[in-house]
């Protein structure tokens, strides 16, 4: 049994090995620093065929081309913002992983905090109404005959 | 305490509305950020002939439909029967972008398929396509006199698509100088 676990766990952790070197072709770097920018552009890039996918975890042949031109851009001397741009201004703010704020992003940014706002102020109105009508008030007269009535309940379920 | 008792269902109403919105709308379109702006430039050789090269500079001046192909691609064959009956009818120039395919693939295709364009370029590595915001195939562009996007169809145009929308739009941008 402990045999078989171990195969799978090694099976497995393969599996996800090939994925991200199916993923990646190997680009070569001169500098650490473009290396590390490339990495984080094509994790900020949507796969525009596999939409759930950044370019750097698809498959696809347009993700394939997307790295490529990521790649050749950086080495052309390109900055971050001007790779972005360039993404953008075919593919829309749809192909960055984390849109940009405007108008038609507006809902999207702000919607969970307008919803807590609302939500909070929900509870605000309901703590004040309960403050200003407190539960009904009793008179120590009663508040014994309670007791008693209770005391009395309790006994019968005793029983 | 009416009012109350049917904020569920209101509530509910809501809900009802904002996914079927969501549902109705077709997350794989995006809309292209081209439309409205210049064909981006691009210079290739032709499928059939290697040594002709052809840019968008060939259809300046008139109204033309580029569609973007591959031999590789399944929607493209049901598409195509319908632009090579359109070609037939109609004088509209369309010029075709092959996409990422294999020059003899592409040839036979058109041999066996029928030839609707007055030449396509040849993208073998998808650079014009990712310059064209292609991502998916088949994909069609109406570019106007002035060298303009004015509209794009992702996926495989459709008689329907191709006779109400596109071709109204070819007559309406005929007219215009």
């Amino acid at each position: 049994m402990k045999q078989i676990h171990k195969i799978l766990t090694v099976i497995l952790l393969s599996l996800t090995c090939l994925n991200s070197l199916a993923a990646i072709n190997i680009y070569q770097f001169d500098d650490p620093v473009k290396k590390e920018r490339f990495y984080k552009l094509i994790d900020e890039l949507r796969c525009t065929v596999c939409q759930n996918q950044t370019i750097a975890a698809s498959n696809a042949g347009l993700a394939k081309d997307l790295r490529n031109k990521v790649y050749t851009m950086i080495q052309q001397g390109k900055t971050d913002e001007e790779i972005k741009t360039f993404m953008v201004e075919r593919f829309t703010d749809f192909i960055l992983y984390k849109p940009p704020v405007n108008n038609t992003t507006f809902l999207l940014w702000a919607g969970p905090v307008i919803l807590m706002c609302i939500a909070f102020i929900f509870l605000l109105v309901n703590i004040r109404k309960r403050i200003s009508n407190p539960a009904v008030e009793v008179d120590e007269l009663e508040h014994e005959r309670i007791q008693t009535l209770l005391a009395h309940e309790k006994e019968n379920n005793n029983d | 305490m009416k009012l109350r008792a049917l904020l569920p269902l209101i509530g509910f109403l809501a809900l009802v509305v904002l996914l079927a919105y969501g549902l109705t709308n077709d997350p794989k379109k995006i809309p292209s950020p081209l439309i409205g702006k210049a064909a981006p430039q691009f210079e290739l050789p032709t499928v059939l002939r290697p040594g002709k090269k052809i840019s968008n500079k060939d259809f300046q001046g008139k109204v033309a439909l580029f569609n973007v192909w591959a031999s590789w691609c399944g929607a493209c064959r049901d598409e195509h029967p319908i632009l090579v009956k359109y070609a037939r009818q109609h004088k509209t120039t369309i010029y075709g972008l092959n996409y990422k395919d294999q020059r003899s693939e592409a040839i036979r295709w058109l041999k066996v398929f029928g030839n609707p364009y007055i030449a396509s370029a040849y993208d073998v590595i998808g650079n014009t396509g990712i310059d064209w915001g292609v991502y998916g195939v088949p994909e069609t562009f109406l570019v106007d006199k002035k060298g303009i996007i004015r509209f794009k169809q992702i996926g495989p145009i459709t008689e329907k698509i191709l006779y109400k929308e596109i071709h109204p739009l070819i007559q309406k941008l005929e007219k215009e100088s």
